[in-house]
């Protein structure tokens, strides 16, 4: 089923990427806007990371930066590390021998990624002719066999369409076979369904992870839904101002949340299995502004549960005690005492209909 | 970026990112000294040209014969700022004085052009159906009719008087800036906030003026200081081809006069004080229209 | 897929009655497009009424329809006991400032080049309501009341404040006329996560204490569950089910709304969506499918389901469903 153009074991079993306090700051006239500001993490190959923030987290400024794709007013620094190779320091020449090859992306909107003037077949078929070197025949051959992968209906009639000839699932379909094309070790999906319809979601979703397994590929699933990361990822990094706050292996995270930014975030989510007019915990205010971060915890200002020590400095990432995989970076985590007693006078007043944590 | 596009994913890499912020978004924008510049340079030519009877000039159509310096015409000198011409008359006074009609000309033009054609444009934009169809047909028509025949046409059977060569070039801009005005009503008709005053019970009108024109009239004006410039080279052509007013002074006709073969020759600076303020208003005009119309794409592209 | 049929309109005090409402657009000079194809349902006084469904079910052309944006091809809107279609235009100007309109997108909801505070107030200059000094203290109080600082209201556009605040901005606008009833259009889907609890929150609190009945039209089931008394879910112009918000989710009966419900990613890794509980797209509304416009994707689908379109019928607790097949038996009508 899979098209294995490339070398299999090119990169060894093991870590695929690794991130060291990487920054990338952008140089505005309002001043610098530290976009990204000290993440680490490393990915394994063939694992699924769900990159998960609010608008402003700096999510797809990491994704753009691992994948050197950034406008010039941009400033980084740190180290990223793929397959034991630096490539942040590498320019737009040397990165194009690994865009495609080794990572390629699948953006947010189907709709507007591809050409509009461009035949769907030429589209696939072009980073083969060009990466790859196949001829016309082979590459048309090679397209064909890409979309039925991604499980496009009457593959070889679609090669002569144009974009507006297929819905918008089948254009992200489209959008995957061309990011898969020539066999990358690591996938960027950047909200990948965002403009999708949510049973259109489902089978995207579902494609990204069997074409994974199928391919040993790693995934960066970047989104701002928890529940997208919940059913189709291995470890879950959340982000806030800039900043890895909370990172765990997906079932740890959910069963652990250690962070109050990911608790409130999970709470202020509606579920379907609450009942109607649930009443919602809310996020006062909105992210921080990174030009001039505020001092101490980020989240602080707008945490509920923050006190004197949170305003003032700023919080490491350490290891929870329920597994080694799992960081976060809070002085007053769920589960201390700190914030338990802070979170029952909050859910008297929940109950008691109080509105807690600054405006409603 | 620009060698990106050859790689695969790629093809359709420049995708805004969502929230990185680029050089645009800053939130306190200025229009920038060289905008200040080009409108100092403005106001000083218009209040000069306001004002030229009071600022102590030489009379424009004097012979300021002066022996000490032989035969006019005269180079630049402390006496005469941009020389005199054949006939003695000094250049930078006809040149203040030329700018009276070359400015009149080019604000009465784009000033027609922004009432009928910002009117037409926007009423077309905003009640679309049949009335748009019509005035869109009207616009398409004038487009294509060359449009500096249609001035020597008007102009070579009319009295050619500064109301007939203001008319005529406000005519010949009522196309291109009704379009931009039915354009830009089209493009803010669909947006939410129209829809919202509708339902508000706010009727035609009311939307027309309170939500559309603040809206529509900020690219209109960019588009107008551009279309002043086009209106004052316009007028110097006319006046080239001796189809401007006929009985007053402007930069064309000075540059005309100027420009025969011999003086041309002997004594450039009777064209060149006139090509000079013409060259440094148009491009004045043209930077300030310029800068006007990035500084509020910036705001929209905020949005 | 059908919403022929009335049997679940309920009689009593009902704000707002949309009975076989059908609004098409013309794509060319031949061709028709019914974005919405016949469908009816009534709204309770101080009711919220979920309207879900995917992109092109018609379920904003519905919204737009009551307030006669679109007009509607034929059927009626009764609106406080008056058919809102039949209005002169005047009449309509003057019933529309009960109805009022929240949109999806917040800052396209505003005028960029007007101050905020100028566009909250713009109703009350058009109605000519009270004095400019009543004006200005009835838009300062709903301004606060939403969350927006009136002074920075009065001086600022809005490209000045985030999406959220917008978004509470045209709230306030929503509410300076002193409406029945307010739709609104997808209001939170351009927010993010943690402002979008905000708003929501806001509107139950507002709907309490001003009255309100709202329509809530969204793509997010959970969303639609959390604010909503009563659901209905659209397919292609058409009526699947309509029922009591905890009820519909209970025991979904058509087999679109299980998909629906099915296909939502649950923040939970135990229960989370690992495969996709249907295939396909939804076909465009231009040629819908014969029969039940689901049929093409439906697991429960047979002939009949491809030659007759069902009609709405009751399955007891005011819960009725447009299915051949239900995943719930229905009882029989009368029952």
């Amino acid at each position: 089923m899979s098209t294995h153009l490339q070398s299999e074991g090119r990169v060894p079993e093991g870590v695929l990427l690794e991130v060291d306090d990487l920054k990338t700051h952008f140089r505005t006239e309002r001043g610098l806007v530290r976009a990204v500001d000290g993440v680490s993490f490393s990915l394994q190959r063939g694992k699924a990371l769900g990159v998960v923030g609010e608008s402003g987290s700096g999510k797809t400024v990491l994704s753009r930066t691992i994948m050197g794709l950034l406008p010039s007013n941009a400033v980084r620094s740190g180290s990223v590390r793929f397959a034991g190779q630096e490539i942040l320091d590498l320019d737009a020449k040397q990165m194009r021998h690994i865009w495609g090859r080794e990572m390629s992306m699948v953006f947010q909107n189907p709709m507007v990624s591809l050409n509009p003037l461009m035949k769907i077949g030429k589209q696939i078929a072009e980073p083969l002719q060009i990466h790859l070197g196949l001829d016309n025949r082979a590459a048309a051959e090679t397209a064909e066999r890409l979309l039925r992968d991604v499980h496009i209906p009457e593959a070889r009639k679609r090669l002569d369409q144009y974009p507006h000839e297929l819905s918008g699932g089948m254009r992200q379909r489209v959008m995957i076979a061309i990011a898969m094309a020539c066999g990358p070790t690591l996938l960027f999906a950047d909200e990948p369904t965002t403009a999708l319809d949510v049973t259109v979601q489902a089978q995207i979703l579902e494609l990204i992870g069997e074409q994974r397994r199928e391919r040993n590929m790693s995934v960066i699933l970047v989104t701002h839904d928890l529940g997208v990361v919940a059913g189709h990822t291995d470890e879950i990094a959340v982000m806030y101002g800039g900043r890895l706050v909370e990172k765990a292996p997906t079932r740890e995270l959910f069963a652990n949340m250690r962070m109050p930014y990911t608790k409130s975030l999970m709470r202020s989510i509606p579920k379907l299995d609450d009942p109607s007019h649930t009443r919602l915990l809310t996020i006062p205010g909105r992210p921080p502004d990174l030009v001039n971060p505020p001092r101490g915890c980020r989240f602080a200002p707008r945490c509920a549960y923050a006190r004197d020590r949170c305003h003032q400095e700023d919080p490491p990432l350490v290891t929870a005690d329920t597994s080694p995989d799992h960081v976060y970076a809070c002085w007053y985590p769920v589960g201390s005492p700190e914030f338990e007693a802070r979170d029952a006078e909050i859910m008297e007043q929940i109950t008691t209909g109080v509105e807690v944590g600054g405006r409603r | 970026m620009s060698d990106l596009p050859e790689s695969p994913a790629l093809l359709a890499a420049d995708v805004i990112l969502e929230d990185a912020p680029s050089e645009s978004m800053a939130s306190r924008r200025t229009l920038g000294i060289g905008f200040w510049i080009a409108v100092g340079w403005i106001v000083l030519i218009v209040l000069a040209a306001l004002l030229a009877p009071y600022l102590g000039l030489k009379d424009p159509d004097e012979n300021y014969i002066n022996r000490d310096l032989g035969r006019p015409p005269y180079p630049p000198s402390g006496e005469f700022w941009f020389g005199s011409d054949q006939d003695a008359r000094d250049v930078f006074s006809r040149t203040i004085y030329g700018a009276r009609v070359s400015l009149v000309v080019g604000f009465a033009a784009m000033g027609c052009g922004m009432l009928f054609g910002g009117t037409l444009g926007m009423l077309a934009g905003f009640l679309r159906g049949w009335f748009d169809r019509v005035i869109s047909f009207v616009f398409l028509v004038l487009l294509s009719f060359p449009a500096l025949v249609l001035a020597i046409l008007i102009t070579s059977l009319l009295d050619r008087n500064l109301r007939t060569v203001a008319g005529t070039l406000g005519f010949l801009s009522i196309a291109p800036v009704g379009r931009l005005a039915r354009a830009t009503t089209i493009q803010y008709s669909e947006r939410e906030f129209v829809l919202a005053a509708r339902t508000l019970g706010a009727k035609n009108g009311r939307l027309m003026i309170r939500e559309l024109l603040p809206n529509v009239v900020i690219p209109m004006g960019a588009l107008a200081l551009l279309g002043v410039a086009v209106a004052i080279v316009a007028e110097g052509a006319l006046a080239f081809l001796g189809l401007s007013v006929e009985q007053e002074l402007s930069w064309g006709k000075l540059i005309l006069l100027g420009s025969g073969t011999n003086i041309l020759q002997d004594a450039p600076w009777v064209s060149m004080g006139p090509i000079f303020v013409l060259f440094l208003t148009v491009l004045a005009l043209n930077f300030a229209g310029d800068r006007v119309r990035e500084y509020f794409d910036v705001r929209e592209n905020m949005l | 897929m059908a919403g022929t049929g009335t049997a679940h309109l309920r009689g009593g005090d009902a704000v707002l009655r949309v009975e076989d409402l059908v609004v098409e657009f013309p794509i060319d000079r031949h061709t028709k497009v019914s974005a919405v194809a016949g469908i009816s349902f009534d709204v309770m006084r101080g009711e919220t009424l979920g309207i879900v469904g995917e992109s092109g079910c018609g379920k904003s052309t519905t919204g737009r329809a009551i307030m006669q944006i679109n007009q509607p091809t034929s059927g009626s809107v009764v609106f406080e006991g008056r058919d809102l279609t039949s209005l002169s235009s005047e009449e309509l100007r003057a019933a529309r400032t009960k109805i009022q309109m929240i949109f999806q997108d917040p800052i396209s909801s505003l005028n960029p080049r007007r101050k905020v505070r100028d566009s909250v107030k713009d109703p009350l200059d058009i109605w000519s309501r009270g004095t400019e000094q009543e004006r200005l203290e009835l838009v300062d109080a709903l301004l606060e009341h939403v969350g927006i600082d009136p002074a920075r209201a009065a001086e600022s556009r809005p490209h000045e404040f985030s999406g959220g605040q917008c978004q509470r901005i045209s709230i306030a606008r929503s509410l300076v006329l002193d409406p029945t009833m307010i739709i609104c259009d997808e209001p939170v889907s351009a927010l993010d996560v943690s402002v979008q609890a905000q708003v929501l929150n806001l509107l139950e609190d507002l709907k309490a204490e001003y009255g309100l009945t709202l329509i809530f039209i969204a793509h997010d089931l959970a969303v639609v569950k959390n604010i909503s008394d009563r659901v209905a879910v659209m397919y292609l112009g058409k009526l699947c089910e309509i029922a009591d918000s905890d009820d519909l989710y209970a025991r979904p009966a058509h087999p679109y709304t299980n998909v629906l419900v099915e296909s939502i990613p649950v923040p939970d890794p135990d229960v989370a969506v690992t495969r996709a509980a249907v295939q396909g797209e939804p076909p465009s509304p231009v040629a819908p499918p014969s029969g039940c416009r689901f049929h093409p994707r439906c697991p429960n689908a047979d002939d009949l389901c491809a030659t007759t379109e069902p009609e709405i019928r009751s399955i007891g607790d005011g819960h009725y469903v447009a299915c051949h097949h239900p995943n719930v038996t229905p009882v029989s009508i009368g029952a």
